[in-house]
């Protein structure tokens, strides 16, 4: 599976972003996963460890909010929920439609702990 | 990852971390980061890389993906042969393990680059980079990049390719697509492939596989081939002329072509938060 490869893409963009603000670890990594990333959470949260082993992100704790299927029809405007593989318009039933939440794979935010907090703490 | 050029440092980051902007401190004493960016954001941000290269030498780069021995290479074999005389092709072929596939091409005498994925179940932005470097792209029409036979992974990854082609053998079942939605929604073309089976197979439908791909809310095309019979080849390359034509359009109008991997709903989620 490409959950390992994935997590290795977060840990990079993590580690990218805690360099900059100087951060000494990284205590939360939020996530937000559409069931249409191809991307299923519990590998994810499988591989994760695995790729932060040892990194700034080590003890980081995952949060991964998955995401609703919704589907905007192009045909009536409406907007409703639909399934992973029947992505028609719920209310009309046409498949002009386009994907409006669902396919996500995206680092929401990040909680640092920076030098200066740590030495407050001490 | 591509080590070889330091591409695959990026500075995309950046912007996102505007000063003072999305900080703020949270009840653990912690710095709280907005960053709302694609997880592959470093693999897109190669994709992007390659798509422009191929841009620059107006090459239309292709992407086949489908289960393993559903046919891409047998359906490769056969465009090398009838378009030959115009246009100049080179196929980069993701394998796992072999060079078999690779050698078939460069048996028709034609440019193969193999990647060897080893166990790894996709190709990425960075190992297609790698190969780029092994081809003189000025030299070429249509890049074929043939994916890892897959159903799943590769459908994640945007390569730089302009359009994504789904393979799917007619012995696999008309209802791959409603089991594979992310592979399928990201097809530009369905091709089906080993028509010549469908007399013996009296469970296949090509209607039903074609509404289930529209479930998917996909207007692709869906064409039906038999490399080995060669039927349908007519079709399948009347379709590579009007798409090699369409990319030019684009390319002179300074335009280019995304393949319908994009993540509508992660774009629209982004603005959102922006707007």
């Amino acid at each position: 599976m490409h959950e390992l490869a994935v997590s290795q893409q977060i840990l990079i963009q993590v580690e990218q972003i805690a360099g900059e603000r100087n951060a000494r670890s990284v205590s939360t990594i939020t996530l937000r996963i559409g069931p249409l990333s191809g991307v299923e959470p519990h590998l994810l949260e499988q591989a994760f460890p695995l790729a932060v082993a040892g990194s700034i992100a080590e003890n980081a704790e995952l949060i991964i909010e998955t995401l609703p299927v919704r589907v905007h029809c192009n045909r009536c405007g409406a907007e409703t929920d639909a399934k992973v593989n029947r992505l028609l318009c719920g209310a009309c039933g046409d498949y002009h439609t386009r994907l409006i939440s669902g396919d996500e794979m995206l680092l929401a935010s990040l909680e640092l702990i920076t030098e200066e907090e740590e030495l407050a703490d001490v | 990852m591509c080590d070889t050029c330091g591409c695959n440092i990026t500075h995309g980051n950046k912007h996102l971390l505007e000063p003072g902007g999305k900080l703020s401190k949270v009840e653990g004493g912690g710095t709280a980061i907005t960053v709302l960016k694609s997880l592959l954001s470093e693999n897109d941000h190669t994709a992007a890389h390659n798509r422009q290269h191929f841009d620059k030498n107006r090459v239309l780069a292709i992407n086949l993906m489908s289960s393993p021995g559903s046919g891409k290479t047998a359906l490769l074999e056969a465009p090398v042969e009838a378009l030959a005389d115009r246009y100049r092709i080179a196929v980069i072929e993701g394998d796992l393990e072999t060079e078999n596939d690779a050698q078939r091409i460069r048996d028709k005498g034609v440019k193969a680059i193999q990647i060897q994925t080893g166990s790894a179940c996709h190709l990425d932005a960075h190992m297609v980079h790698d190969a780029l470097h092994e081809l003189s792209l000025e030299d070429f029409d249509i890049v074929f990049i043939e994916n890892v036979g897959n159903l799943v992974c590769p459908a994640s990854f945007d390569l730089g390719q302009h359009i994504n082609i789904t393979l799917l053998s007619v012995t696999e079942g008309d209802d791959k697509p409603a089991k594979y939605p992310v592979m399928f929604r990201a097809a530009d073309l369905m091709l089906l492939t080993k028509t010549d089976l469908l007399a013996v197979l009296d469970d296949f439908s090509t209607e039903r596989a074609e509404t289930y791909l529209r479930n998917l809310a996909n207007e692709a095309d869906v064409l039906q081939v038999s490399s080995r019979k060669g039927t349908g080849m007519d079709h399948w390359l009347d379709w590579l002329d009007s798409q090699y034509e369409q990319h030019l359009n684009l390319i002179e109008s300074g335009n280019t072509r995304k393949p319908n991997i994009q993540p509508d709903g992660a774009e629209f989620h982004a603005q959102q938060q922006h707007g």
